[in-house]
């Protein structure tokens, strides 16, 4: 194998699992330090920097970075992730008040003019990475205020309403200026006002609906989920049905249960095609909805709607298996046992959402593909129209907030870059440092030691007062103390194992030492061959091999990356210091830095 | 500084037909300098053991005092161990092995401990052929007590401090063999390959069995000018031949081509194999290995691999023809034959 190089900023970021799997690449080892040290302010501004919505984040995000944890793949079944999630509200729960500390809005505006249609996390993050840079900024939404999902979809259980307004507001406070509660019905109009950019943050608003028999005689018992857990956040809705049935397996279906159950659902059950694992909800929400007394009825295909005398009384579905194929490919075969009949006063319909653009023009130069969805770059978010762009649910489907913010990220650099005349498709290199982070002879900076503790459980709100109150939170959050103990759980993994081979005289220290049996001294092959014949296998695909240049003895040092536990010992026994524990800091770099 | 090992061990560690893993071997986290030679042998040690599949109650770690006697703390942490005084490890390691012949024992120590003060007692317990492995962690000083040249110290070789030793040195292995001892050694510890299965088959071995392993003591002797440094050894270690250990019942999946190598069966029904071995050395012959010894010493050369195997060693319980049970076991009737025995032999002797 070629010597690695570790000059590529990629190389090290992959190491940092959690930061390389965040769509916004957060430095979560970083603030979950700073968390364990009491720092909760300055932890939440590195989030804020990165993420836009640490409070909101830390207590709704899809958390990507939890199944990358390395601490997941360490040895036995029971080892859980790091609580990322819950640790940035910890930092988003204790900080002090950091309004002193957001970027100061230039009073002189450079002259140009930007309109981001949805206040999304798409958009307010397009708003926060462009107001400082001088851009006035006009958001236009059909809801009364910013947020957009988040305030219409997200329950307050899940996420209290101030933490939503305080941190959208630190973005409107930038001096944006706010259209609420018009519906743009031409991005024409718009483009007409002579805007420099416009960026396109409306997400995925459409619910998909299940077209059965019998679904005309039921309809106003038959609600789109999505539709109506806006309506419930707006205070249009306030109780529901005794008996709720709600199609669907994934997050929104969960939201739609748990929401019936605090407006009076009595028997709510959540009715699923797919088996129980292959459900689109995340474990966590299916835990938390089971906790809360739901059943979940998986392999049940719904058929129809049973209505006697103008009145919904229930549905039929049908049971199936799962059967996969040799490539794994799912299909769910009917058992042939007598449809299933389940008793319903209402039906909720949570089946999945799409975009939809009847407001965009056709006529604008913005292409649209075979699935009507506008062509945009991957990268730059940019439109077919190098005016118009795009970025969250509206670019490439629903995904999710920190999606969201990552696009907006991008797409404000494109949209800077665009309107300073240079071209969109140079990207800004990362910054990135990398710092020795030894303090004396077996003196780390860091918490070196590797703490052997099980995941901390959130404490949860008693059940019977927050099943009365659809606006109490479920999650108490982590206290201080907790919260510490968690965040020692973290393996720093961006502290690197750096590697100086002029150095290192070859004696096996390292190799003696390393619990993980991560290092092996070697004689070079190609990596097909390394991998299986190293210390211990190097099976893990996913991660690189470290791979030094000739050693004295003709050999190269070879370190698989995958079960480091960045605990230090290599360089604590290295004699002579070839082994150094370096902190690498990767910051994506936004619009204008 | 650190003072525990996580407990985190590479989640797809081979397992021995014990269930054990590697981590099943090891003692506790080391306070050895970084980068000292003891430490690589100690994780010899460690995967020796474990690949030999030995229940690590089964064995006994003894040592006497020195850095290098201070190293069993830090492998075979579930095994038995006894740290005795300076020099006077074979004599602890003969009254064990007498009482209780079915551990298995593992006598280590350092040049200083064994050379200087414990010379008297190697000499003796190789020519008793005490069933046992001796590994000496052999650096050339007294690493403990700052850094002293120690007997095995090559005339002429330069310490930290700058002095020439002006003594001629001991060569522990030449000694062992002149004193009778049926299995001889030499290794570096920066050669695992080498020294892993030199450990089983002297583990496997019935009889003395000495590994003589330099090991350089990074803090005090590792300078230019030191025989005993990395660099030095790397560059003048001439191996006698590759030794392929091969368990009991194991099947020999190596290929060697004919007449190319010597197979070995060990008492314990293993066996080794030599191959690419030097031919001017006949490891079953004592005369040749010494002369081939004195011969890579006066090239400036280094020896190391197997020197020396009498296949037909009767370690000290044979000769003796000691009773076959551990004495823990013997019962009062086994100690106590009755009134009629002990009269049969007072006749025998009137
Ligand atoms: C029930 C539910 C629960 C969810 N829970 C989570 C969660 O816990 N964690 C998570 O990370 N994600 C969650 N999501 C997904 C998440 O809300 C979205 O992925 C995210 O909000 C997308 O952000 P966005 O900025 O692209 O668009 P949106 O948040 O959808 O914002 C678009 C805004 O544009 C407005 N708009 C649309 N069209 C027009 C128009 N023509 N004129 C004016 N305004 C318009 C919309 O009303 C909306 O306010 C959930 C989604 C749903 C449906
Ligand atoms: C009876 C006695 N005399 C002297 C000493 C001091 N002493 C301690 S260790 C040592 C030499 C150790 O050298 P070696 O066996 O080579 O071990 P190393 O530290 O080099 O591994 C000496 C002389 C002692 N502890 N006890
Ligand atoms: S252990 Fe810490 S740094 Fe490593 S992936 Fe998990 S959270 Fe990130
Ligand atoms: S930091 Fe060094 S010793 Fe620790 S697990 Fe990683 S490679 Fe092994
Ligand atoms: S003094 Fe020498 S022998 Fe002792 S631990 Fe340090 S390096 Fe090893
Ligand atoms: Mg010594």
């Amino acid at each position: 194998m070629k010597p690695t190089d570790i000059k590529d900023p990629e190389y090290f970021h992959k190491v940092v699992d959690c930061q390389y799997a965040c769509p916004a690449h957060t430095p979560v080892p970083e603030y979950i330090r700073l968390i364990a040290a009491e720092r909760y302010t300055e932890a939440y501004m590195i989030n804020w920097h990165s993420n836009v919505f640490p409070g909101i984040l830390g207590r709704t995000c899809d958390r990507p970075c939890e199944p990358a944890c390395r601490r997941g793949r360490l040895q036995g079944d029971d080892e859980e992730p790091v609580a990322i999630c819950r640790l940035k509200r910890v930092a988003a729960d204790n900080k002090s008040d950091i309004r002193d500390q957001l970027p100061v809005i230039p009073k002189q505006k450079n002259g140009k003019r930007i309109a981001l249609i949805g206040a999304g996390p798409a958009s307010l993050t397009v708003a926060r990475d462009l107001a400082p840079l001088g851009y006035i900024i006009d958001i236009y939404d059909n809801q009364f205020a910013g947020g957009g999902m988040m305030r219409s979809q997200i329950p307050s259980f899940r996420l209290p309403i101030e933490v939503l307004d305080e941190e959208v507001n630190y973005i409107l406070d930038m001096g944006i200026n706010t259209t609420f509660d018009i519906e743009v019905e031409s991005l024409q109009e718009i483009l007409d006002k002579g805007y420099d950019a416009v960026f396109v943050g409306t997400g995925a608003p459409r619910g998909k609906g299940l077209n059965l028999p019998g679904l005309e005689d039921a309809a106003d018992k038959v609600h789109l989920g999505i539709d109506w857990l806006a309506s419930v956040a707006f205070e249009h809705t306030h109780k529901i049905e005794e008996k709720v049935l709600v199609l669907g397996g994934g997050n929104t279906a969960m939201d739609c249960c748990r929401t019936s159950k605090r407006l009076g659902g009595d028997d709510v059950r959540v009715v699923v095609r797919s088996p129980f694992e292959d459900m689109k909800a995340s474990p966590w929400e299916k835990e938390d909805a089971m906790h809360e007394g739901i059943p979940i009825y998986n392999n049940h295909v719904p058929k129809e709607f049973v209505v006697e005398e103008g009145e919904l009384k229930g549905m039929h579905f049908e049971k199936v298996e799962a059967r996969y194929d040799e490539d794994g490919k799912r299909s769910l075969v009917p058992t042939g046992e007598p449809l299933v009949f389940m008793e319903a006063d209402v039906v909720l319909m949570a089946i999945g959402q799409e975009n939809a653009f009847p407001w965009v023009e056709r006529d604008l130069g913005i292409e649209f593909d075979k699935w009507d969805m506008p062509v945009v770059d991957p990268t730059t978010f940019q439109s077919t129209n190098e005016k118009v762009f795009f970025g969250g649910d509206a670019a490439f489907g629903p995904e999710n907030v920190i999606t969201a913010v990552a696009h907006g990220h991008q797409a404000a650099i494109s949209i800077d870059l665009y309107c300073r005349g240079e071209a969109v498709s140079e990207r800004p290199a990362p910054g990135v440092t990398l710092a020795s982070q030894k303090m004396g002879v077996h003196e780390w900076s860091y918490d070196n030691a590797v703490e052997a503790d099980p995941r901390y459980i959130v404490p949860l709100a008693p059940l019977d007062k927050s099943l009365a109150d659809r606006k109490m939170e479920v999650e108490l959050g982590f206290d201080p103390t907790t919260a510490f103990k968690e965040a020692e759980r973290c393996l720093n993994c961006d502290v690197q194992t750096v590697f100086e081979e002029a150095r290192c005289i070859e004696c096996d220290a390292c190799v003696d030492i390393c619990p993980t049996d991560c290092i092996t001294f070697t004689p070079n092959a190609e990596e097909e061959q390394l991998r299986v014949s190293l210390s211990a296998p190097a099976s893990n695909l996913a991660q690189d091999l470290y791979v030094s240049h000739d050693l004295p003895t003709a050999r190269v040092m070879v370190k698989d990356e995958n079960v480091c536990l960045h605990c230090g010992l290599c360089a604590e026994r290295c004699p002579t210091s070839a082994w150094d524990m370096q902190k690498f800091l990767y910051n994506v770099t936004k619009a204008g830095q | 500084m650190s003072y525990q090992i996580p407990k985190f061990r590479h989640p797809q560690l081979p397992v021995n037909a014990l269930g054990y893993t590697k981590a099943d071997y090891e003692g506790s986290i080391s306070t050895l300098c970084a980068g000292c030679g003891h430490d690589s042998i100690s994780g010899s040690i460690v995967r020796a053991c474990h690949e030999l599949s030995i229940e690590p109650h089964k064995i006994a770690k003894l040592s006497g005092i020195g850095c290098s006697s201070k190293a069993p703390t830090y492998f075979l942490g579930k095994s038995h161990g006894f740290n005795s005084v300076h020099g006077r490890m074979p004599s602890v390691v003969t009254g064990a092995a007498m009482a209780n012949r079915d551990l298995i024992y593992l006598g280590v120590s350092g040049d200083g401990d064994t050379a200087s003060i414990g010379m008297g007692q190697f000499a003796h317990v190789a020519r008793r052929n005490l069933n046992m492995v001796y590994i000496v962690m052999n650096n050339g000083c007294y690493g403990l007590t700052k850094g002293q040249d120690s007997a095995t110290a090559d005339e002429g070789s330069v310490s930290k401090k700058g002095d020439a030793n002006m003594y001629s040195a001991i060569d522990l292995c030449a000694t062992a063999l002149q004193m009778g001892a049926t299995f001889v050694a030499r290794s570096f510890s920066g050669d695992k390959e080498q020294l892993v299965p030199l450990i089983k088959a002297a583990i496997s071995h019935r009889g003395f069995a000495l590994i003589d392993v330099v090991s350089p003591c990074v803090t005090f002797n590792n300078n230019p000018g030191s025989t005993k440094s990395y660099e030095f050894v790397r560059e003048h270690a001439e191996a006698t031949g590759t030794v392929d250990f091969v368990p009991m019942q194991k099947e020999i999946t190596t290929a060697y081509e004919p007449g190319s190598s010597h197979e070995v069966t060990l008492h314990d029904g293993s066996s080794i194999h030599l191959y690419k071995m030097d031919e001017d050395l006949d490891p079953f012959d004592r005369t040749s290995a010494l002369i081939n010894m004195e011969k890579h010493r006066t090239a400036g050369d280094i020896l190391t691999g197997l020197i020396y195997l009498n296949k037909d060693s009767r370690d000290l319980h044979d000769v003796m023809e000691t009773t076959r049970r551990p004495l823990n076991t013997l019962t009062e009737d086994d100690l106590c034959p009755g009134n009629q025995m002990l009269k049969n032999i007072n006749d025998s002797l009137r």
